[in-house]
């Protein structure tokens, strides 16, 4: 594995988002909760705005909006009189208090806060307080989000439940069509899901007659605290960190846990069929037998279209493997693959979903930013990129398509609804890669074939 | 309305026109939990950086302040395009245990030479400000290793709003002024400051000027270079553009180097053409024929935009519009605007308001105007639906509350793609509200569709 290629101190178009954002995501899939980043209020508006521009939905997250005085003497009363503030207001069910660098720079003990907070208003009906520590001068907003996840599932879930056969899923960031996919997946499985977060219609919801203070869906707190009575846990994600939502419900309540890749490509899917059987004692139901069949069918049949294709993923680091997983299925062959991310064991989990497959071995750079990334892809002639929109530039640099799958799609409209998961969202993101050589064939043909 | 959506504290931020004495607080510290729709002091001398194309922009500090701000406003260039990229330090955590100088000055040394950039702006965060960094020394040393000017932002988010941040960039910007050669400036020449080329707008304005014969001697910062504003001081006068992000800077040249400044605004028929007649007027006895030039250039335009704008009018006569702005002077022109389309402005917010905004827009405004300072998503849908608003004007933030209770919207902030401004921005900005408000998915919107039964 390579890292940066050279060392380069400052970083140029930036391959990740920060820490809080992804805890912030995290959080808004729990139903009636309000996201709270505890820092000083332009973090809390920029993200909103960045989430926003994705998901085109509103996105309200709170915070204790610090200013100089306070980042001198302490947030604690800041925290604390924002949480009222959104208690009167939004009267959440729970409220995901991250912290920002600013208030990790300066040392405030957020669980002494609520701690104090707990004591003082007591007596009044408190939401439900979860907290996470996400200094970004630490990590990506992939730690974040799985940070978030973790500290849910420590904090809500504290008792054995009586188990009641549902299944837990930690879906890892995809979008909320994956999300609803999931939950179909499982119900023709004839299993109950509690899939945390649940994004599937709190970032993609309905269009409402009157304005949600919260938005509707996510996944109740009730069923984030039975989650110890779960039959297993899947955790989608071959780089999550070994302590993870999956692990703590493992270690303390003994619930199994399945880290399996993201589900993308046939045989990363068969995995998630193959547990599900598992779990469920059920063979595959019938329409994802034809699903995975249809999906080879046309494996088959695109498959000169793209066949030694060279392609650039980047993004964050489950994505990516998951991507390459597909990609070395179809003969496309991964020339790079880059992550923001760094020591997440990306590497490690490519050459396992690529192994005996792949054609080639793709360069696998972690800590990467775009300026390094193009720097080596540029030589190495990419026929497609393929990662969020942030790759744009490029892809038009070197007049090749992009095709857009993660997060942020904010060039394009639905980012939420592109599919990636599943026998389903495999065939989705193949149909759209061999299009997309295809029109590239149009383009630059000067004839043009009406016919393929 | 629902008593639980305004706070308590937020109730002298909020005014009804006609109802009682105007007694607006604002400039306010942003509410704790109230979920603001403002930004910070980073925020602030970004947006009036930024769109100096030649210099290199390095945020100094974690990653997402850098991220959240690379390229989304989308201004302009006609030439190099060094202000699109977004240049961090990334501080990691033994930066924040040891202190980031040492980062900074390698990542400036690597940045300038791979850039070649006519100056560099330097951008502290909070957690610099927390930190301690010697900006000013780092950015000193900088400047005479490599030759050109390296300047330091002193924008830690948590100091202020999004205005501190104004002054913070104007002070950057002004130790570049008056670092250049004049003697060849037209004595008919202007600065257009306040207008960052959004969508090209800067483009149609000195197309104007041209036409009237007045040399534009530099954009700021809308398709900015380095060397105008180097010799910026040279220009007869300053023309500052809206919500006053470089009020400042034209404050500090009139003390300086004595060059007056007047406030205008190019958006809308009135303020477009009245702000054009007021330049006219300014040089007109240097050259007195540019009065005629420019009454020439108004009709000429006027001709063209006013039967178009009548046929939109009827359909769009007796709407009614909401507005949420970042600077309040924005917002008087879009009240004038929106009365030449027959449409009813029934709410006006700004980010950054001053008392006297306020006042101003409580003489212009129609009697039972909501007049809102530093609103938050509650309250927005909340008059918006009491007063069953069919358009809002807004940004990012604020779209997604619209569309959601099935309301029109024009995105009227900096990051609009579709030139807002002059006269054809005039034609532009009557397209998209005509676009949005007659659009047939009101229709099926749960808020409409139950109307109609
Ligand atoms: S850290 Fe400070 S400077 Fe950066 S976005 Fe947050 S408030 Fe603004
Ligand atoms: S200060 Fe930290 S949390 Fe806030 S925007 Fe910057 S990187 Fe993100």
């Amino acid at each position: 594995m390579t890292t940066k290629s050279k060392n380069y101190t400052s970083t140029t178009n930036a391959c990740k988002l920060c820490t809080p954002l992804g805890a912030s995501l995290a959080f808004r899939g729990v139903e009636g909760s309000v996201p709270f980043l505890h820092g000083s209020q332009g973090c809390a508006t920029y993200m909103r705005r960045y989430v926003i521009s994705h998901f085109r939905e509103p996105v309200d997250i709170a915070s204790s909006a610090l200013g100089e005085k306070h980042a001198v003497y302490g947030g604690g009363p800041n925290l604390k009189k924002g949480i009222l503030n959104v208690m009167k207001k939004y009267e959440p069910k729970i409220v995901g208090v991250a912290t920002t660098c600013l208030t990790e720079t300066i040392g405030d003990d957020v669980p002494m806060y609520l701690n104090e907070f707990h004591k003082e208003f007591g007596d009044l009906d408190l939401p439900d307080i979860v907290q996470v520590s996400t200094p970004s001068y630490n990590g990506t907003h992939m730690d974040g989000w799985h940070g978030a996840v973790r500290s849910m599932v420590e904090q809500l879930c504290t008792e054995k439940a009586e188990n009641d056969g549902h299944v837990n899923i930690l879906p890892n960031l995809v979008s909320c069509e994956d999300v609803r996919h999931l939950f179909d997946i499982c119900e023709d499985f004839g299993l109950k899901a509690t899939i945390l977060p649940d994004i599937s219609e709190t970032l993609d919801g309905p269009a409402l007659e009157d304005y949600m203070k919260i938005p509707v869906g996510g996944t109740p707190v009730e069923e984030i605290k039975k989650m110890s009575g779960a039959a297993a846990t899947i955790e989608l994600g071959r780089c999550v960190p070994t302590k993870s939502g999956g692990t703590s419900l493992e270690e303390r309540f003994g619930v199994t846990n399945h880290r399996i890749g993201l589900p993308m490509g046939i045989r990363e899917c068969d995995k998630l069929f193959e547990t599900l059987e598992t779990i469920s004692g059920k063979e595959m139901p019938a329409r994802y037998q034809r699903e995975r069949g249809r999906l080879i069918d046309a494996y088959v049949d695109g498959h000169k279209y793209i066949f030694g294709k060279r392609a650039v993923v980047y993004g964050e680091e489950d994505l990516v493997t998951g991507l390459c997983a597909f990609l070395a299925e179809i003969g496309v062959d991964v020339i790079l693959a880059g992550s923001g991310a760094k020591k997440k064991g990306m590497a490690e989990a490519i050459t396992a979903v690529t192994e005996g497959v792949g054609r080639t071995t793709p360069e696998i750079h972690e800590g990467v930013d775009f300026h390094d990334i193009a720097e080596r892809a540029g030589g190495l002639k990419p026929d497609l990129l393929i990662g969020h929109s942030k790759g744009y530039r490029y892809a038009k640099a070197w007049n090749i398509p992009l095709i857009r799958v993660g997060f942020p799609v904010h060039d394009r409209f639905g980012g939420q609804r592109i599919p990636t998961l599943g026998y389903k969202g495999t065939q989705y993101l193949f149909d759209l890669i061999v299009n997309a050589m295809l029109e590239k064939k149009q383009a630059d043909n000067p004839v043009g074939y009406g016919y393929m | 309305m629902n008593e639980y959506t305004i706070l308590e504290e937020r109730k002298d931020q909020i005014h009804r026109t006609g109802e009682g004495a105007l007694d607006m607080a604002c400039n306010r510290e942003s509410l704790a939990g109230a979920v603001s729709q403002r930004a910070c002091v980073f925020c602030g001398s970004r947006v009036v950086l930024y769109p100096i194309a030649d210099a290199l922009h390095l945020v100094h500090g974690p990653i997402g302040c850098a991220v959240y701000t690379w390229d989304i406003r989308g201004a302009l260039s006609s030439g190099p395009e060094l202000h699109r990229l977004s240049f961090s330090t990334d501080l990691q955590e033994t930066d924040v245990i040891f202190g980031g100088e040492k980062k900074l000055e390698a990542a400036l040394d690597e940045l300038i030479d791979r850039h070649s950039p006519k100056a560099a702006f330097v951008y502290s965060t909070c957690i610099v400000g927390i930190i301690g960094d010697d900006l000013e020394a780092v950015c000193r040393k900088m400047s005479e290793k490599k030759g050109i000017p390296v300047l330091p932002v002193m924008s830690e988010g948590f100091k202020g709003s999004k205005r501190e941040g104004y002054l913070a960039a104007c002070k950057a910007m002004f130790k570049l002024v008056g670092t250049e050669e004049t003697s060849d400036i037209s004595p008919l020449s202007v600065n257009i400051l306040g207008d960052f080329n959004l969508a090209g707008e800067i483009w149609i304005i000195r197309e104007y000027f041209r036409k009237m014969g007045v040399e534009v001697v530099a954009n700021i910062t809308g398709d900015g270079r380095v060397k105008d504003i180097g010799r910026s001081h040279g220009a007869a006068l300053n023309l500052v553009q809206c919500s006053g992000a470089t009020l400042d800077l034209a404050k500090m040249m009139k003390e300086e180097y004595g060059t007056p400044f007047m406030r205008v605004s190019y958006l809308g028929i009135e303020d477009m053409a009245d702000s054009l007649y007021q330049v006219a007027d300014f040089f007109k006895d240097v050259d007195p024929d540019i009065v005629k030039r420019t009454e020439d250039l108004v009709r000429d335009e006027l001709s063209k935009l006013m039967p178009e704008l009548a046929r939109m009018r009827k359909d769009l006569e007796g709407k009614k519009v909401a507005m949420y702005v970042g600077g309040s002077f924005k917002a008087f022109s879009l009240l004038k605007a929106f009365r030449h389309l027959g449409m009813k402005v029934v709410m006006v917010g700004s980010q950054t308001g001053t008392k006297e905004d306020y006042a101003e827009l409580e003489r212009i405004s129609d009697p039972g105007t909501i007049l809102v300072d530093d609103a938050n998503p509650l309250e927005l849908s909340a008059f918006i639906k009491e007063k069953d608003v069919d358009i809002f004007v807004g940004g990012v933030k604020e779209r997604p509350i619209a569309f959601k209770m099935g309301v029109g919207f024009c995105d009227h902030n900096h990051e609009r793609k579709e030139a807002l401004e002059g006269f054809v921005g005039m034609l532009n900005f009557a397209r998209e509200i005509h676009a949005s408000a007659m659009s047939p998915v009101w229709n099926f919107v749960p808020r409409r569709a139950k109307k109609q039964i």
